[in-house]
């Protein structure tokens, strides 16, 4: 029986929200509160010889300026929480990520000092007078430059600025052998460019240290308060964590970047404890740009075989990976078991090799940007087949088909085991691809492509993709050189008078966790959405988390409250069945009351959450209380797919380039909210959509990002978009009690590659047969490839 | 340095003084504690600050707090009043039209000054009216069903 579940519930959250009463971490004020302000290098690589703060101490407002020396040497760094050994078993370069920078800095924005005032103006202006000498060296900032020879180096004692080298699959002879023994070989060198994610809340952290309670409180603008909780005490401050309160408010989107702990989270903390005063800091934009942690930044040499009936023989694939400056959080499982791992996508190709090259550069840290991975290696797979079709004059959607491994339910048939390392759960991917080709009207767009005639070209791009979501099962990421385990957790705590109240440790910055998790409760409990309320953000209230990302909130957090409330309820029968004086085995559970079956004797679940607390007629050595926590650790991650379709239009004369429909058939398990799902799937197609023709950090020669603001980083605006045409198929995900796969990433993982694909389909169509062009997809670029 | 100020705000006459820099963005939020009205950019260019002054659409960190002395400000907090929503609230509500929520307020604001000269829009015209606010999380889809949605309502109440 479903009341909610599976029905576009509005959420409980929007009220908030649309009467301008969310609690964004700026929004927080407290008494005696001061404002830091974070003077940040203006040079990508530089020695610091000399820094003074005498003026900017006398400036109105100024309450304190710490630079790095002023830190102790027992504070470390910013730690890396994923370790990826090199191929020879070395483990990987860690350098030290510093709070302030005391000799050298690594990038521009890498910060300096804080300076602490009455206001946010005072300190801004107080940092201006703060004096330093940098000598200026040369910078590198392009992944494959700086693995040469010669190149200037970020850290002293990392080699050709390699952090790590990586590879997986099988052997490369192997795959050479494969290859060499194909029909046709398509070829590509590509780059995948960096971007800047930019949730359009600035982060924001306020360190508050009470005295009376010896405590500390961070607000801060995270997508996981546990975990910034966990590396900040016990890797950088050395801090009691029970002492330490993090709390996640309303958080105005993340993407990935709110994931990471960041150095300023650190510093609000141990600067509020210097000087006994809460302090706020708030990015601007521009210092958002210089520090956030940015996206994707791969430079690849990809190669794909097919035999004569254009089935895939062998895949090969190099890529050079940008970490930035510094490891930060996440970074290195990003471009090796986030990417590496999905290369065999879709199709059954026996023979893939996968080598990674992660380098330092000059340049801000890079980490998971909504998908993380998965997008790289699908913009990978799906570039080569569709450009593979082109150059064998066969039909790219056939050609796909032609490859899909066969369904499977991961019931009845096993899961599919790759060659890269992971046990797919369950798949079925002719249809997404059918369906997205009923909803385009496939012949009748070759017809009209063909007899276009208007100065323009019409172009159609494919890209089918699986993602690795629902992260996931703590052995084996713990086996992969995660330093945390991947669980989730969830108290469903029953109140005397029937009320529910869940602590989950997801974190929900968007995503509308407090309505859907609200209907699996209501649903599973059997009560009103009303009398069920979801707490999450807070370590004080929540026991522990693991927050959200990787689309694991509802497949792992969403699991571990359904474990809860099968303890609430399986210890709900036991004293249901003492009231009816029954035995338990005879009760069932349905509408919110305990029956005996086959009569009309039952009980509410209202009257047995108040004989839990007030226990005068109770089972004998039964506890009080009706309160369960529970950790979930899921067995495997989850497997979403789809299919996505985009067509373009190309104006010969300027080769400007519109997006005229897109089409997405998205397959992520079973849907709660299918409202709340239709938004995350619009959302990650816009920002994949945004990568393909609009975005992309540029930073010049040395180290500038020369596009550090919304005046020079095309930000993707509602005018570039169509309405989008989407719809779903359901494969149930065989191994989480929910049947759910996760969705806040899909739409940007399939969408890049098929907006390119579109792109250069126009272009052969019109007679250029061009391989690539590099994203974003500009007009001035799309008008080069058309000359010729 | 100080200057007096004097702006109804939300229908509520608010007096004080700011420094002649102060933006009015800084003004609403700092002073007035209307959090509301949120500051995504540093160029102008985000909208998430869009309020109104005098009755029309403007982005509140473009104007100084000293230049609406005298002036009527309405925020998203002064968009409801008796504690039901106003339609174009609804709208967001109804289509799904917000995720994070951090854009919401100036959409919103934005929205109802654009409905305002054209009641009865096309969905290009949204698309087209919607250039100045940027948002992250929706991909725009739902935010032009609520403004369509909206219209549609209030369209409604006025005949």
């Amino acid at each position: 029986m479903t009341k909610y579940i599976g029905k576009s519930v509005k959420r409980v959250e929007d009220k908030r929200f649309l009467t301008g009463q969310g609690k964004y971490t700026d929004d927080i004020k407290m008494p005696g509160m001061v404002y830091a302000y974070i003077l940040r290098s203006p040079y990508a690589h530089a020695t610091i010889n000399s820094i003074d703060v005498e003026a900017a101490s006398k400036a109105d407002g100024v309450v304190a300026i710490f630079t790095g020396n002023d830190i102790p040497e027992s504070i470390a760094g910013v730690p890396c929480g994923w370790q990826v050994d090199f191929k020879n078993g070395d483990t990987m370069k860690e350098p030290p990520h510093p709070l302030l920078v005391r000799k050298k800095v690594r990038h521009v924005g890498d910060g300096v000092a804080i300076v602490i005032a009455n206001s946010k103006a005072q300190a801004k202006d107080a940092s201006e007078l703060v004096d330093v000498d940098y000598d200026i060296h040369d910078a590198v900032t392009d992944p494959k430059a700086a693995a040469q020879d010669g190149a200037p180096l970020v850290h002293e004692g990392v080699p050709n600025n390699m952090a790590f080298d990586w590879e997986l699959g099988n052997p490369k002879e192997e795959v050479a052998a494969a290859l060499a023994s194909a029909t046709h070989v398509t070829e590509l060198d590509f780059v995948n460019q960096r971007m800047v994610p930019n949730a359009m809340e600035p982060r924001s952290a306020i360190g508050h240290y009470d005295t009376a309670y010896d405590k500390y409180t961070l607000y801060t603008s995270t997508q996981n308060p546990h975990l910034t909780r966990l590396l900040m005490c016990a890797f950088v401050l050395g801090l009691p964590e029970h002492k330490v309160r993090v709390v996640g408010p309303d958080v105005g989107g993340g993407f990935g970047s709110k994931i990471f702990h960041y150095a300023e989270e650190a510093l609000v903390i141990w600067c509020s404890k210097q000087i006994l005063k809460p302090i706020k800091w708030t990015c601007d934009r521009s210092e958002a740009f210089l520090t956030d942690a940015h996206g994707r930044d791969h430079v690849t040499n990809a190669k794909m075989g097919f035999d004569a009936d254009g089935k895939i023989v062998a895949l090969q694939a190099h890529t050079y990976a940008n970490m930035g400056a510094y490891l930060s959080t996440f970074a290195p499982a990003v471009p090796t078991y986030l990417h590496g791992t999905l290369l065999q996508g879709l199709y059954t190709t026996p023979k893939i090799n996968v080598d990674v090259t992660a380098t330092f550069t000059h340049t801000n840290a890079v980490d998971a940007y909504r998908g993380a991975g998965r997008p790289e290696a699908t913009y990978l797979l799906e570039r080569l087949i569709d450009l593979a079709a082109l150059e064998m004059d066969v039909d790219p959607a056939e050609l796909r088909l032609k490859n899909f491994i066969a369904p499977f339910d991961g019931v009845e048939q096993e899961g599919y085991v790759t060659q890269v390392a992971l046990q797919y759960d369950s798949g079925n991917y002719a249809p997404v691809l059918n369906k997205a080709l009923e909803m385009v009207g496939y012949e009748a767009f070759r017809e009209e492509q063909k007899n276009l005639s208007n100065g323009k070209l019409l172009g159609i791009g494919f890209s089918t993709y699986i993602e690795a979501c629902g992260i996931a099962p703590s052995a084996v990421v713990g086996s992969l050189g995660a330093r945390a385990g991947l669980f989730e957790s969830a108290q469903v705590r029953v109140q005397p008078t029937g009320k529910v109240s869940v602590y989950s440790g997801s974190h929900s910055h968007g995503q509308g966790h407090e309505t859907t998790f609200a209907q699996i409760v209501a649903d599973r409990m059997g009560i009103a959405l009303e009398d069920v309320e979801i707490i999450h953000g807070d370590s004080d209230s929540v026991a522990f988390g693991m927050g959200t990302y990787g689309s694991r909130s509802l497949a792992v957090g969403g699991s571990a409250i359904v474990k809860s409330i099968d303890k609430v309820l399986e210890k709900g029968a036991k004293i249901a069945a003492h009231l009816l004086e029954a035995s338990s085995d005879d009760l069932e559970y349905e509408g919110g009351k305990w029956t005996v079956k086959g009569t009309d004797k039952s009980v509410g679940f209202g009257d047995v959450s108040l004989t839990a607390y007030v226990p005068h007629n109770y089972p004998e050595g039964l506890e009080p209380g009706l309160d369960f926590s529970s950790f979930y650790d899921p067995t495997n991650f989850t497997y979403p797919f789809g299919a996505h379709i985009a067509i373009v239009e190309i104006d010969k004369e300027t080769g400007y380039t519109k997006l005229k429909r897109f089409i997405a058939v998205d397959d992520v398990g079973n849907v709660i909210n299918p409202m709340i799902v239709d938004g995350q799937i619009h959302g990650g197609l816009a920002q994949g959509i945004g990568q393909a023709m609009h975005e992309g950090a540029i930073y010049d020669d040395t180290g500038q990002l020369i596009n550090g603001s919304y005046m020079d980083y095309c930000m993707p605006r509602a005018d570039d978009f169509p309405s989008f045409e989407i719809d779903r198929t359901v494969t149930p995900c065989p191994h989480n009690p929910l049947g759910v796969k996760g969705a806040g990433e899909a739409g940007a993982i399939g969408s890049t590659p098929a907006v390119v694909n579109a792109v250069i389909d126009a272009l052969w169509k019109g007679g250029h047969k061009v391989k690539d062009i590099k994203m974003p997809l500009t007009p001035e670029r799309v008008w080069t490839a058309m000359q010729d | 340095m100080a200057n007096k100020i004097s702006v109804m705000v939300n229908g509520k006459q608010c007096t004080g003084e700011v420094e002649a820099r102060t933006l009015l963005s800084d003004y609403l939020r700092e002073d007035l504690s209307l959090t509301g009205t949120h500051i995504g950019c540093d160029t102008s260019s985000c909208g998430a600050c869009t309020v109104h002054v005098n009755g029309k659409a403007i982005k509140s960190c473009t104007m100084l707090a000293v230049q609406v002395d005298g002036s009527e400000v309405t925020t998203v907090e002064g968009l409801s009043t008796n504690g039901s929503l106003h339609p174009i609230q609804e709208g967001f509500k109804e289509e799904h039209g917000l995720q994070c929520g951090f854009c919401t307020p100036g959409m919103m604001m934005m929205a109802t000054d654009f409905l305002k000269s054209n009641p009865n829009p096309s969905e290009k015209e949204i698309r087209e009216a919607l250039e100045g606010n940027f948002c992250r999380c929706t991909g725009y889809h739902n935010i032009v069903k609520s403004i369509q949605h909206a219209a549609k309502k209030m369209q409604g109440v006025e005949a």
